[in-house]
């Protein structure tokens, strides 16, 4: 027997009559006002609402702003990702620089759950607003390097992770790479 | 013999009509019910296939027939295909008794507009509208699940439940007239429409013939949600489709039997007769549809409460009232 606390009123005790024909009335009005209004659907294909520049959809690897690969093959996305969906193989270029091999994410199994882009040192994987990318075939889910990798910084658009830390090779100490700067001296950075 | 033939010729073809508008008439109220469904609720409604959404009927009749069907394993098959075909068919059925309007004269020969002018027609109604009840409980038995079964038994329940108060709130309307022909009933209003004199039984009829058609707020039966559906859990494709081509049909009938019972019927000044039925009937579906789209649907045992402990004594004392009042 629940007592509704605002009718001080046991709920399955029949209301007045002419409260419960009051109720009633209202919501027919209501409806029947609605009746006159323009509707507010979204017609999806065609109009397509843009969406906030941090929602999760479509995983990419994004450049340095000098067009470098930002990714340095370091696992850290992969070992965080609850559900394993990604996988990759680590190589080192001439000049010593890490990176991927290849990478490969498989988006059929992938949660959009972001924490791939939460552990990424270099801000290298990056999740965008683009949501709905479906295939007829769950194979065509499997994204290689190639169709992740895109020419743009995306988010943080001028972050660049060696500029602060330096690149340290085999080949090079840190800010002796070609082209390199000096990395930032973060004590400089204190108060 | 030949005024046999041409009896049976007139029959045909007023039932090819008849049959052949119901079903189109039924296919689109789908599409009317969607729509309007969706402007109650400030949404656009069906508008992908042709304008405004007008080919969606064709559209779910190409998807219905060409879905895989389904017969469960151990399903008794005969019973499981027949249980859809009781349901539409008692639906269609009814239409035989209601009238399109006064007798026409076509070539000399009085022709009437109905299919059959039963004396008995009323009771014809009932009878078929008690038989839609075998439809839904032996389509849940058939489908040997357990889901399907509860299901059937709560849909013959909801529906025997209110049949009583269904048949009671039009004795009065028969006490009126004098007469279990719809024919009659009609001309009996040729003054003024019962729905005047006899607003309960109106509320109480178009009520439980809601339920009975188990129409939102009353469509237990469909409560896939909490209820795990009904007793067409099992039925796949246009089978499931046949259920609901009955329950639209079936909303048409409410509709004529309101206009009929309490609107006057084909009455109305300038439109020719069946255009006033029509209108008629439309607009009680358009009712319907607008009750849809307001209350929500009821639970069990309020359903059960409702019929039983307002309804039936409701119809009941409404009845006792007009029996005083047509015997003095
Ligand atoms: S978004 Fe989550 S599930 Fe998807 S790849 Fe990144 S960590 Fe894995
Ligand atoms: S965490 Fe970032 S840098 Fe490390 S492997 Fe993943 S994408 Fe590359």
């Amino acid at each position: 027997m629940n007592i509704d606390p605002q009718n001080k009123r046991r709920e399955d005790a029949p209301m007045p009559v002419l409260e419960a024909v009051k109720a009633l009335g209202e919501g027919f009005a209501t409806t029947l006002k609605h009746l006159f209004r323009r509707p507010i659907t979204e017609e999806y294909p065609e109009e397509q609402r843009p969406l906030p520049a941090r929602s999760r959809g479509r995983i990419v690897l994004t450049r340095d702003p000098d067009g470098e690969e930002r990714c340095v093959a370091c696992y850290l996305c992969s070992a965080v990702c609850p559900v394993s969906c990604i996988s990759m193989q680590s190589a080192e270029r001439e000049d010593g620089k890490r990176y991927a091999r290849w990478f490969r994410i498989n988006f059929s199994r992938c949660i959009y759950c972001g924490l791939c882009e939460e552990a990424c040192p270099t801000c290298a994987i990056q999740l965008t607003p683009q949501f709905d990318h479906c295939k007829r075939d769950i194979l065509d889910m499997v994204y290689e390097k190639e169709d992740l990798l895109v020419d743009h910084c995306g988010k943080n658009a001028d972050y660049n992770f060696y500029r602060h830390a330096g690149i340290l090779t085999r080949a090079h100490a840190k800010g002796a790479h070609p082209d390199e700067e000096a990395p930032v001296d973060v004590r400089t950075n204190l108060p | 013999m030949l005024t046999w033939l041409l009896g049976l010729l007139i029959l045909m073809i007023k039932l090819g009509v008849v049959l052949g508008c119901l079903l189109f008439f039924a296919a689109y109220l789908v599409w009317i019910e969607r729509k309007l469904l969706a402007r109650l609720q400030v949404r656009i409604g069906p508008n992908r296939a042709g304008k405004f959404g007008l080919l969606q009927p064709i559209a779910d009749a190409i998807k219905m027939l060409t879905k895989e069907d389904i017969v469960p394993q151990a399903a008794d098959r005969m019973i499981f295909l027949l249980a859809p075909a009781i349901v539409a068919a008692t639906a269609l059925l009814m239409f035989a008794v209601v009238p399109f309007g006064p007798d026409i004269r076509v070539a000399g020969r009085p022709v009437a507009m109905v299919i059959s002018d039963l004396h008995v027609g009323l009771l014809f109604v009932f009878a078929l509208s008690s038989l839609a009840v075998y439809g839904v409980a032996l389509g849940g038995w058939a489908s040997n699940s357990k889901y399907s079964l509860l299901g059937g038994i709560r849909g013959a329940a909801q529906m025997i439940s209110y049949e009583l108060a269904l048949g009671l709130s039009l004795v009065p309307i028969v006490m009126m007239s004098g007469s279990f022909s719809l024919v009659d009933i009609v001309n009996h209003q040729a003054r003024y429409p019962f729905l005047l004199v006899q607003p309960v039984a109106f509320v109480i009829f178009l009520i439980s013939a809601m339920a009975e058609s188990k129409r939102i707020p009353f469509d237990l039966p469909e409560a896939e949600n909490e209820l795990g559906a009904g007793f067409h859990t099992e039925y796949s494709g246009m089978r499931f489709g046949m259920f609901f081509i009955g329950e639209y049909v079936h909303m048409q009938v409410l509709g004529a039997l309101v206009a009929v019972f309490f609107l006057g019927g084909w009455r109305g000044p300038w439109l020719p007769p069946a255009l006033w039925l029509m209108i008629k009937m439309l607009a009680v579906c358009l009712v319907l549809i607008w009750i849809r789209g307001t209350l929500p649907r009821l639970r069990y045992d309020q359903l059960m409460a409702i019929g039983w402990k307002v309804l039936l004594p409701a119809a009941l004392i409404n009845l006792w009232i007009t029996g005083i009042v047509v015997a003095i």
